[in-house]
């Protein structure tokens, strides 16, 4: 794995990360991430929107193997400029649907917010979130995570592990 | 070799989740010496592409009666279950 491949750890925006976020609902989750990667350049002005209604569609809430669930809100590529991750930890869980089953909610805690452009050039990095999702300490992590160092440091643990 | 088998990765916008689910599926498959080929696509694509491949395996619900083999599982990012899904996948295969 070379330093300057577009992993994870250098995706995520550090002004999209929102730690211990208060909010009411997964789109209050999603709108305030995309205006942060808005304002950094990295998506377009349809990108919030179009997450938003990729999410009614096709939902994108994750039950995961520990107490904590995810999701990871995406959408089409014209939406976006450049790569980029956003990452909110939530007080209290939103609702998401679940990607396998759109009639069930799942609470969520751990939200990845993807702006994708070229699938195959973001592969390492999707293998990353997931590596993420399927480690249970990992998220425990990322929730107690009180800094932009501490989610570096949860990250990078199973970063360098897969490398 | 013999021809590789086609399994068709379906997702919502066929970037994201389908590009997690294909490179487990070919790296696990390699690793039990199954020859497999994936093609990612919108689960709204499958109807149109479902006649070309051996199995579908699909994150987001899919029309029924495709005429094929189809696997629904988020195993390949929660990890729930994995071992079995890829067991299952490679009994298809083999048949």
């Amino acid at each position: 794995m070379t330093s300057n491949s577009l992993n994870l750890l250098n995706l995520l925006v550090p002004e999209a990360v929102a730690l211990n976020l208060k909010a009411a609902s997964a789109e209050e989750v999603i709108r305030l991430l995309a205006a942060a990667l808005l304002q950094g350049g990295y998506v377009r002005e349809t990108f919030a929107q179009a997450a938003l209604e990729r999410e009614a569609r096709l939902p994108t809430g994750l039950q995961l193997a520990g107490d904590i669930n995810a999701a990871i809100p995406h959408t089409d590529i014209e939406h976006v400029i450049r790569p980029a991750v956003g990452l909110a930890t939530l007080v209290e869980p939103v609702v998401f649907k679940n990607m396998i089953d759109p009639s069930q909610s799942i609470p969520v805690r751990l939200v990845f917010l993807l702006a994708l452009e070229q699938p195959k050039s973001q592969v390492e990095m999707l293998q990353q979130v997931a590596t993420v999702l399927q480690n249970p300490q990992v998220v425990q992590d990322l929730i107690q995570a009180q800094s932009l160092e501490a989610v570096h440091r949860a990250l990078a643990a199973v970063i360098t592990a897969q490398s | 070799m013999s021809k590789p088998k086609v399994i068709l990765v379906a997702c919502g916008t066929a970037i994201a989740t389908s590009t997690v689910v294909a490179h487990a599926i070919e790296e696990e498959m390699k690793k039990r010496g199954l020859n497999v080929t994936t093609r990612q696509c919108k689960a709204t694509e499958v109807p149109s592409l479902a006649a070309d491949a051996d199995l579908i395996v699909t994150t987001t619900p899919l029309p029924s009666n495709l005429g094929k083999p189809v696997i629904q599982t988020l195993a390949f990012l929660t990890g729930i279950g994995k071992e079995e899904v890829l067991k299952q996948i490679e009994e298809i295969l083999k048949q």
